[in-house]
């Protein structure tokens, strides 16, 4: 492949992984190219970068396809000729045994280029998948992971961090951290040799996440829902910059007949500008019912922590979570409160609200009315969230009517994609007749939906 | 046309004489940004330098830096240019009533009655200019569009006197919080840079070189401190400026040795949320007041 058909292949790949590369901005980074020298990888992917990436959180997306069409290195290197599987298995214990004791004493030392090399290692020896024929084999991190386990170096690293003079807690988050690393290495490098075996378009369509906005609730993991977790006050405050700028853009009232004239003596008595009156900003009275089960707990958690950072744009906001009971929770989310704290009490009341633990939407949409009966009046606005999903059960839809009819607003959340809506236990389809249901996968769409409610 | 840094290598250093301690990615970028004469569009957390790169360059070239601060409500006749109506009026009623409608249109359209605001200042320089737009995210969708012309062909239309090209491409850069996302036609015509909290190596580099009193052990404890603050989970993460300023207590107070409750008695200095510095204490195990 030549260098334009490579670059013409990366910016391609940024395309379909989401990335909106322009022609000019390809002209550019070639340009960019050209004024570089290119002894450095890193420099190619800084200039790579400037160019083409225009917004941060694209940048792991940038990062994975740049690793997969301008790899590291090739096979496994100068230093690791003799290491592709020859023959018979070449992960046998003494091998094995071996290696492991190396990466102890790198991982001890956080040395990364000792790492990044027995990372290589790690798959050329014990990730490779043999196939029937020339061109089926393939690589697997997960393999050489399983066979590997780092994870079970932990408490090792542990204790040589603790001799270091780290604390126990530093210590150990140390050691988690190098491993994942490793571990991540690992994959960019199980990555980069089915890139060099199958063709780079290939992988590119398949191994690349969508950036941190993009991804849905139900599909996140659990590092995911940390960095998640990090981006609600940021996304709060876009959120609020935009809120004030939009208001104020509305905000012309009636014509201020005083300021208006005394403005227009400088000008000789022509009112050559207007004043006006600012007007009042009208507020909301939001009612959060959400659902917190298993299967949709993360998602409302996330839009309960949005609403209640953006607590002035409303003038109150009241919130139940449910099982098949209703409790309130309004009260963990105090003024200035602490995200991490917030999310643990709200752990804690979740056990309140389930009396048998199976998700019962109809229960608890009648207790709710039954026990809150001045919670939604003319002047707020419904918001339930949740999949719909009530395990067969009555579905009270006459209350759900009631409670929306009696509410100046009703929406409905609703975490999982419109062709779920309907299928299996999932009511959406029906709950859908009585208030607008609204699709709510990721950040993105729940930034939008919360801009549009204020 | 300029040669603003020779090479990226050139920039590191450059940019390091004037106190301003980059990694390879922003001397590179900041080098593209002069080579493409294409502006440079810097995002990052508050506090983290993006101003002061800026401020580097045009110390490093010795530049002059224009800089045009955004706020809402900034409009075309505050950020380009602007006719002194004031001295027009005055201009027409001096010269009486002896004078043709043309000629007073010729002669009240003229330099002499123009204001130039930033913008337009930047381009008629013909010394080598370092053009600020600083939190370019604050200003109103319109003044975007403004910015266009001047941003790709480096030049102003003024209807009454023509177009105003640049005789010398300032180095721009604009920087923003990413309050709101900046237009694709504003971006597609910028370099990009995000720029983000140093590691700890460039963190010390950094707080020795901004307060050189401080001792050298004072420093390694405070920027671990730091880089442990930042692994919390805070509303707003302590930034450069935050760890510098502490940096100044520190010598203020004439700390030589940052112990847990040297560290519970400063920590407002870089924690400005009082739920941050409860969690903060917490997790240090610090000693509450």
């Amino acid at each position: 492949m030549s260098l334009l058909d490579t670059h013409i292949g990366f910016v391609e790949a940024l395309r379909a992984a989401g990335l909106s590369v322009s022609l000019a901005e390809g002209l550019d980074a070639i340009s960019a190219l050209e004024k570089v020298r290119w002894h450095d990888r890193e420099t190619v992917r800084a200039a790579y970068a400037a160019t083409l990436v225009k917004r941060h959180p694209q940048r792991t997306t940038f990062d994975a396809v740049f690793d997969i069409y301008y790899p590291r290195l090739i096979g496994s290197g100068v230093a690791g000729d003799g290491l592709e599987p020859a023959g018979g298995p070449q992960d046998t214990g003494p091998d094995l045994e071996r290696f492991r004791e190396a990466l102890a004493e790198a991982l001890a030392a956080g040395d990364q280029q000792a790492l990044q090399d027995l990372a290589v290692e790690a798959v050329a020896r014990f990730g490779a998948m043999p196939g029937r024929g020339p061109g089926l084999s393939s690589w697997s991190a997960y393999t050489s992971l399983q066979r590997v386990s780092p994870g079970e170096l932990m408490d090792r690293l542990v204790q040589g961090l603790l001799g270091q003079g780290l604390d126990d807690e530093q210590a150990q988050r140390a050691a988690g951290r190098r491993i994942g690393d490793f571990t991540r290495l690992v994959e960019g490098d199980a990555r980069r040799r089915i890139a060099e075996e199958k063709g780079p378009e290939h992988v590119a369509g398949v191994t690349v996440r969508p950036t941190i906005d993009r991804l849905d609730f139900t599909a996140a993991r659990r590092s995911d829902l940390e960095e998640m977790r990090r981006e609600i006050y940021p996304l709060a405050r876009r959120l609020a910059a935009r809120l004030t700028k939009e208001q104020h853009a509305r905000r012309r009232g009636p014509l201020d007949v005083r300021r208006t004239v005394r403005a227009s003596i400088a000008t000789g008595g022509v009112p050559l500008t207007t004043h006006h009156r600012p007007k009042r900003p009208h507020r909301t009275d939001l009612v959060v019912l959400c659902d917190v089960s298993g299967s949709v707990a993360n998602f409302a958690q996330f839009t309960l922590m949005l609403v209640f950072a953006l607590r002035e744009a409303f003038s109150g906001v009241r919130a139940f979570t449910f099982v098949d009971d209703v409790v309130e929770v309004s009260d963990s989310f105090r003024p200035g409160a602490d995200v991490v704290e917030v999310m643990e009490s709200l752990a804690g009341q979740i056990s309140q609200a389930a009396l048998w633990g199976r998700t019962n939407y109809g229960r608890a949409l009648t207790r709710f009315a039954e026990e809150h009966p001045d919670a939604v009046g003319p002047r707020s606005s419904l918001l339930v969230l949740g999949d719909g999903r009530s395990n067969y059960s009555d579905l009270a839809l006459p209350v759900l009517g009631d409670l929306a009819g009696r509410a100046r607003h009703a929406w409905w959340l609703n975490p999982e994609h419109p062709r779920h809506w309907g299928t299996g236990d999932s009511a959406a389809d029906r709950y859908g007749e009585v208030v607008s249901m609204v699709e709510c996968r990721n950040l993105a769409q729940l930034g939008e939906f919360v801009h549009r409610i204020v | 046309m300029t040669t603003w840094f020779e090479s990226p290598e050139a920039a590191a250093a450059r940019l390091r004489e004037t106190g301003y301690l980059t990694d390879d990615a922003t001397a590179l970028t900041a080098y593209l940004a002069g080579a493409l004469e294409k502006p440079l569009l810097v995002e990052g957390p508050a506090g983290v330098g993006k101003t002061e790169l800026a401020k580097a360059v045009a110390r490093a070239t010795g530049a002059e830096l224009v800089r045009l601060q955004c706020y809402e409500g900034l409009d075309e006749a505050r950020a380009l240019y602007e006719w002194n109506y004031k001295k027009q009026l005055l201009r027409i009623q001096a010269a009486g009533g002896d004078q043709s409608w043309s000629e007073t249109h010729d002669d009240i359209f003229t330099e002499e009655f123009l204001l130039t605001r930033p913008l337009l200042g930047a381009i008629r320089r013909d010394e080598p200019t370092v053009l600020l737009v600083d939190e370019v995210d604050k200003t109103d969708i319109e003044v975007e569009g403004l910015l266009l012309e001047v941003l790709s062909d480096f030049q102003v239309t003024i209807p009454e006197l023509g177009t105003v090209t640049a005789t010398r491409r300032p180095f721009v850069v604009l920087t923003s919080n990413a309050s709101r996302e900046l237009s694709e036609a504003v971006k597609r015509r910028c370099l990009f840079l995000h720029l983000d909290y140093p590691d700890a190596e460039r963190e010390r580099a950094i707080v020795t070189s901004q307060v050189p009193r401080l001792d050298d052990k004072v420093v390694a404890q405070l920027v671990d401190v730091v880089v442990r603050l930042r692994d919390l989970e805070l509303k707003k993460a302590p930034s450069i400026a935050e760890s510098v300023d502490w940096a100044r207590t520190l010598v203020a107070l004439q700390v030589g040795d940052l112990d847990e409750a040297t560290v519970a008695r400063t920590l407002g200095v870089v924690l400005k949320h009082s739920s941050d510095q409860q969690r903060a204490a917490r997790e240090l195990k610090l000693a509450t007041r």
